[in-house]
């Protein structure tokens, strides 16, 4: 009885739990444009303290004064192109959730397909090594057909 | 023979993975390489903390090769530093600017009292701004910057007894008899 009371207790609090995560600051736009640049851009850039999350997610005091520092750059006109270069030229690329194509990320872009061409031909092959297989068995030569022939007959007449 | 590739390719392939995770494990994911390096360092003048009413400058340093010390009272980790960098600044090799990044100022005040002043100047940035402009996102982290006020090492988290010995040493003996600008 009381494991069930303490469930639903728990089961209660996970209820009251869910809204406590989305404390970040609230942010005033004149246009939504501007509001649309300035949520897209956190929910892109990570967050250099806790490194798997963006700066939208992250608790991180460092989080909140870049949100606060592109909210600023976001008001005073700034494109998204011109922000994401002021944290890039600071941080690096690290701070890309969607890293740019160079010549160091391009196993990054590029290994996935190249893993999946590797795949492909590993199947063709064994496909292939497969039906040739089958094929080879079914190919008899007049000699060994020959000789069937002869055996089943054999064996027809000893049942008969 | 068959046999013998059909096992040696899975073998080959572990190989392989067991070679990159042992690469992984010398990596430190929290080190993030700074794009600063080997460029000018962001300027900023601040207000210094034990000198009331006065400012520092990074122009001021032109000419010199310096250290950048980040640091704050509230930060563990800098603490743990604090006793490797009394110890250095009193063989004044190099000049150690201290920036106490976010912090209470009478915090920063009290701890340097407490503890030991190894820096030449220290300047308070409150509102990190200037933090931001030099990628600090882990106190402490410590800046190199040459005669020409370019950045051209940064150490992040507490510096090390060997790492100073090895690498920071041998590297300010050489960017001091770089010629000035």
């Amino acid at each position: 009885m009381t494991r069930i009371a303490g469930l639903l207790l728990s089961f209660l609090f996970l209820l009251v739990a869910g809204p406590a995560e989305a404390d970040i600051e609230i942010h005033r736009f004149d246009d939504p444009q501007q509001e649309a640049t300035y949520k897209q851009l956190i929910y892109e850039l990570r967050c250099l303290v806790c490194q798997n999350q963006n700066l939208a997610d992250s608790h991180a005091d460092l989080a909140k004064d870049l949100r606060e520092e592109i909210y600023e750059m976001v008001r005073a006109g700034k494109s998204r192109q011109e922000i994401i270069e002021f944290m890039v030229q600071r941080y690096g690329d690290f701070v890309l959730y969607r890293p740019p194509v160079k010549t160091e990320t391009l196993p990054l872009w590029a290994g996935p397909f190249v893993l999946l061409l590797i795949a492909l031909v590993v199947f063709v092959i064994i496909v292939r090594r497969r039906s040739g297989r089958g094929e080879a068995t079914r190919v008899i030569d007049a000699a060994a057909r020959e000789k069937a022939r002869r055996l089943l007959g054999e064996s027809d007449r000893e049942t008969s | 023979m068959r046999r013998f590739l059909l096992f040696s390719i899975p073998l080959l392939f572990f190989g392989l993975l067991v070679l990159l995770f042992l690469r992984g494990l010398e990596l430190d994911p929290r080190k993030v390489p700074s794009p600063l390096i080997d460029k000018p360092a962001p300027g900023f003048t601040l207000p210094r903390l034990l000198a009331e009413g006065e400012q520092f400058s990074t122009e001021d340093m032109k000419g010199r090769v310096w250290l950048l010390n980040v640091w704050a009272s509230w930060c563990v980790a800098c603490r743990e530093e604090h006793p490797l960098l009394v110890a250095f600044s009193r063989e004044k090799q190099v000049p150690i600017v201290g920036l106490d990044y976010k912090d209470e100022p009478e915090d920063a005040r009290r701890w340097l009292e407490m503890l030991g002043n190894p820096y030449d100047i220290v300047v308070v940035d409150r509102d990190g701004r200037v933090g931001i402009d030099w990628g600090v996102y882990g106190v402490p982290e410590t800046f190199v910057i040459d005669k020409r006020g370019v950045i051209r090492h940064k150490v992040i988290g507490p510096i090390r007894p060997e790492l100073l010995e090895q690498r920071l040493r041998p590297l300010i003996r050489r960017l001091q008899e770089e010629p000035s600008p």
